[in-house]
C-alpha cells in the first residue's frame, strides 16, 4: 500500500515537472516582447530594453526557467505584467470563486449522473437506456457556451426569472449568491452528466452480469435488494475515479462559463491574462489547474484503493 | 460514406453480421432511425458548407444599417444582427470553416495518434513509458486550455487551429489505439508473423492495423464531436475564425452582449446550429458503436 502511494506520488511529480516544461516553453513561443507589450508602441527602444532587463526576460531561457521553477517551489508565482503586482493574491481569490462554482456543479451532477447511469443500466438496450445514453453523450459534447446561451435566453431573457450574470456583487447574501450561480452551473452539469452516467452505466452492467449478483438472485433475494446491496456497491467504485478525473474538464469549462457569465474565477483570470499577454499570470494559472487535476486524480486513486477491499488487502485479481 | 463504413467489414463485424442474416454493417446502420436522423442533419450541414453562398437568401456580409437588430420575420427568418446582417444567411454560411477545420484536425490527430499508438502498444519499452508520461502531462490540462494556450501563442489562423487541435487530440487517440494494439499483441497470429521473420513496421502496418480499424473508426467519430466542441469554443473566446467571416462561435461572442437588451435571436440560432451539428455526429457515432458491438 505505502509503496503504491509513494510510486503514484512520484509519478505525479514527474508529470507535474513535464507540465511545467510545457507551460513554460509554450509561454516562450508567444510572440512579442513583454516590455513592448506593457509600454506600448510609442515607447522608446531603450526604455523597453530597460523594462525587459528589470523583468528578467532578456536572460537565457534556461536561467529564466530555473528562476521561475525555484520561485514556484518557494510559493512565489512571479509578478503580473498587467497589474504590476504579485500574481498570488489574484490566483487565490479567483480559485476560491471557481471552487464555489465547481462545488455546486458537482453537488448537482454527481447524484444525477449516477442515477441516470444506473437507470440506463437497468433498462439496457431498451428505449430509456438509449435516450439517457445518447442524451448524455450529446450533452457532453455540446460546448458550455452553447448550452449557456440557451439557458440564458430561456430563463434570463424570455422568462426573466434568473439573473444572467454570475456575480452577485460584494457582500451579497448566500441565497443571492446561489441565485446568481444557478444558470452558470447548468452548462457544467450538462457537460459532466454524460461522463458520469456512462461510467455508472458500464459499472452497473458489469456488476449485474457478475457471479455474485447471480448467486444473490438465485438464493431468492428480491431484485431491489440485489441491486442495492450487491450491484451498486461494486458498480459505483469505478465511477469515483471518473468523477475525480472530470475535475480537469470542469475547469476547462470554467474558462468559457466564467467568461460568458462574467464571473471572477480562475478561468476568467487565465482568459484575461491571455488577452493581455500577461505570461506570468497565464503560466501560473494554467499550472495551478494542472496541480488541481493531479491532486484530484491522486485522491481518486487513494479513495479507490481504500474502498476496494481487494486492493486494500493486497489481493490481486 | 460507404467508404467510412466499409473498413470494419474486413474485421470481426462482418463475420458476425453475416451470421445474423447476411447483413453488412452498412445495411445494419441504415436500419437504425438514430443513424438516419444523424446522417440527415450532417448531410444538410455538409451541403451548406459546400454550397452555402448559393443557398443563403442574403449576402451574409451585407450590412443594412436601417434594419439592425430586427426580430425574426418573413424577410429575415432568424432576424438581423447589430450591423443589420441577415442572421439566417450567417448561420448557413458559418458552418463551412468550423466543419472544415474540425474534420481536418480530427484526420490529423487520428493519423498521428494511430501511428503513435501502434508504436507504443507494439514496441513498448522506453518509447511507451516516455510517451505515456507526456500524454499524462498533456491530459492533466483541460484540452480547451492547452489548445487555447497554443493558439494564443501562435496566433489564430485556420491552419494554426487545425494543427493545434490535431496535435492536442493525438495523445488521446494514441492511448485508445495503444490499448487495442495491446489486446492484439496477445493473439497467435502475431507470434506467427514474428516467427515468419516479418519486420516490426510491416507487422504494425499490415498485420495489426486492419484489426484495430473499427476502434479507430469509433474514436474518429467521437473525436470529431470534440473537435467541433473545441474549435467552436476557441472561436467563442476570440481565438478562432476571425470576423467578418461568418462563424457560429465568433458570431455568438460578438452578439451575446445584446442579450441584456432582449435581442436573443442573434445568439440563440448559431447556438442551436452548433448543438444540432454535435448531436448529429453523436447519433451517428452511437449507431456505429451499437452496430459494431452487436
Amino acid at each position: 500500500m505505502a509503496t503504491y502511494f509513494l510510486k503514484r506520488l512520484a509519478l505525479a511529480l514527474v508529470t507535474l515537472w513535464i507540465l511545467s516544461l510545457i507551460v513554460f516553453f509554450a509561454g516562450q513561443v508567444l510572440p512579442g516582447d513583454p516590455g513592448r507589450a506593457i509600454l506600448g508602441n510609442l515607447a522608446a527602444q531603450s526604455s523597453v530594453r530597460a523594462l525587459d532587463h528589470q523583468l528578467g526576460v532578456d536572460r537565457p531561457l534556461l536561467t529564466q526557467y530555473w528562476s521561475w521553477l525555484s520561485g514556484l517551489v518557494r510559493g512565489d508565482f512571479g509578478q503580473s505584467y498587467q497589474f504590476r503586482a504579485p500574481v498570488r493574491p489574484f490566483l487565490g481569490a479567483a480559485l476560491v470563486n471557481s471552487l464555489k462554482l465547481a462545488a455546486l456543479a458537482f453537488i448537482v451532477v454527481v447524484p444525477l449522473g449516477i442515477f441516470g447511469g444506473v437507470v440506463a443500466a437497468l433498462t439496457v438496450g431498451r428505449g430509456t437506456d438509449r435516450i439517457i445514453s445518447v442524451t448524455g453523450l450529446s450533452a457532453a459534447t455540446v460546448p458550455e457556451f452553447v448550452s449557456g446561451i440557451v439557458v440564458i435566453v430561456i430563463f434570463g431573457v424570455w422568462l426573466k426569472v434568473l439573473p444572467v450574470s454570475a456575480s452577485a456583487g460584494t457582500g451579497a447574501s448566500v441565497a443571492s449568491q446561489l441565485d446568481h450561480l444557478i444558470l452558470p452551473v447548468i452548462p457544467l452539469v450538462f457537460v459532466l452528466f454524460g461522463y458520469i452516467a456512462r461510467m455508472a452505466r458500464a459499472g452497473t452492467i458489469e456488476a449485474l452480469d457478475s457471479d455474485y449478483a447471480r448467486t444473490a438472485t438465485l438464493k431468492g433475494l428480491k431484485r431491489s435488494v440485489v441491486i442495492r446491496r450487491h450491484v451498486l456497491r461494486n458498480a459505483l467504485l469505478p465511477t469515483i475515479t471518473v468523477i475525480a478525473t472530470q475535475t480537469g474538464y470542469l475547469i476547462g469549462g470554467l474558462v468559457v462559463v466564467e467568461t460568458l457569465f462574467n464571473y471572477q474565477g480562475i478561468g476568467n483570470l487565465i482568459y484575461k491574462a491571455a488577452l493581455a499577454k500577461d505570461f506570468p499570470m497565464l503560466e501560473a494559472g494554467v499550472l495551478i489547474i494542472g496541480v488541481v487535476y493531479l491532486v484530484a486524480t491522486l485522491m481518486a486513486d487513494v479513495l479507490y484503493t481504500v474502498l476496494n477491499p481487494r486492493l486494500r488487502l493486497g489481493i490481486s485479481g | 460514406m460507404t467508404n467510412i463504413a466499409a473498413p470494419p467489414a474486413a474485421g470481426v463485424a462482418v463475420a458476425r453480421a453475416e451470421r445474423s442474416g447476411d447483413l453488412t454493417p452498412w445495411r445494419l446502420l441504415l436500419r437504425r432511425p438514430t443513424f438516419l436522423a444523424g446522417a440527415a442533419i450532417l448531410l444538410f450541414w455538409v451541403a451548406c458548407a459546400a454550397f452555402g453562398r448559393s443557398i443563403a437568401p442574403h449576402d451574409p456580409l451585407a450590412q443594412q444599417l436601417l434594419a439592425t437588430n430586427s426580430a425574426p420575420s418573413g424577410a429575415h427568418w432568424f432576424g438581423t444582427d447589430q450591423l443589420g446582417r441577415d442572421a439566417f444567411s450567417r448561420v448557413i454560411v458559418g458552418v463551412r470553416d468550423i466543419l472544415l477545420i474540425s474534420s481536418l484536425a480530427t484526420v490529423l490527430g487520428t493519423v498521428l495518434g494511430t501511428a503513435l499508438g501502434l508504436i507504443m502498444g507494439y514496441l513498448g519499452g522506453v518509447a511507451d513509458i516516455l510517451v505515456g508520461r507526456i500524454v499524462e502531462a498533456v491530459l492533466a490540462l483541460p484540452l480547451v486550455i492547452v489548445a487555447f494556450l497554443f493558439v494564443v501563442a501562435l496566433g489564430p489562423s485556420p491552419l494554426v487551429i487545425t494543427i493545434v487541435v490535431g496535435f492536442v487530440f493525438t495523445p488521446l487517440i494514441a492511448r485508445t489505439v495503444r490499448s487495442a494494439v495491446l489486446v492484439e499483441s496477445q493473439l497467435d497470429y502475431l507470434s506467427s508473423a514474428r516467427l515468419l521473420g516479418e519486420k516490426s513496421p510491416y507487422i504494425m502496418a499490415v498485420e495489426i492495423l486492419p484489426n484495430v480499424v473499427p476502434t479507430i473508426l469509433v474514436e474518429f467519430t467521437v473525436r470529431l464531436g470534440y473537435a467541433i466542441f473545441t474549435v467552436a469554443t476557441l472561436s467563442f473566446l476570440g481565438f478562432g475564425v476571425q470576423p467578418p467571416t461568418p462563424d457560429w462561435g465568433s458570431d455568438i461572442a460578438h452578439n451575446y452582449v445584446t442579450l441584456g437588451a432582449g435581442y436573443w435571436w442573434m445568439t440563440l440560432f448559431p447556438a442551436l446550429a452548433i448543438a444540432s451539428l454535435v448531436i448529429a455526429i453523436n447519433l451517428v457515432t452511437d449507431s456505429i458503436e451499437q452496430v459494431l458491438a452487436s
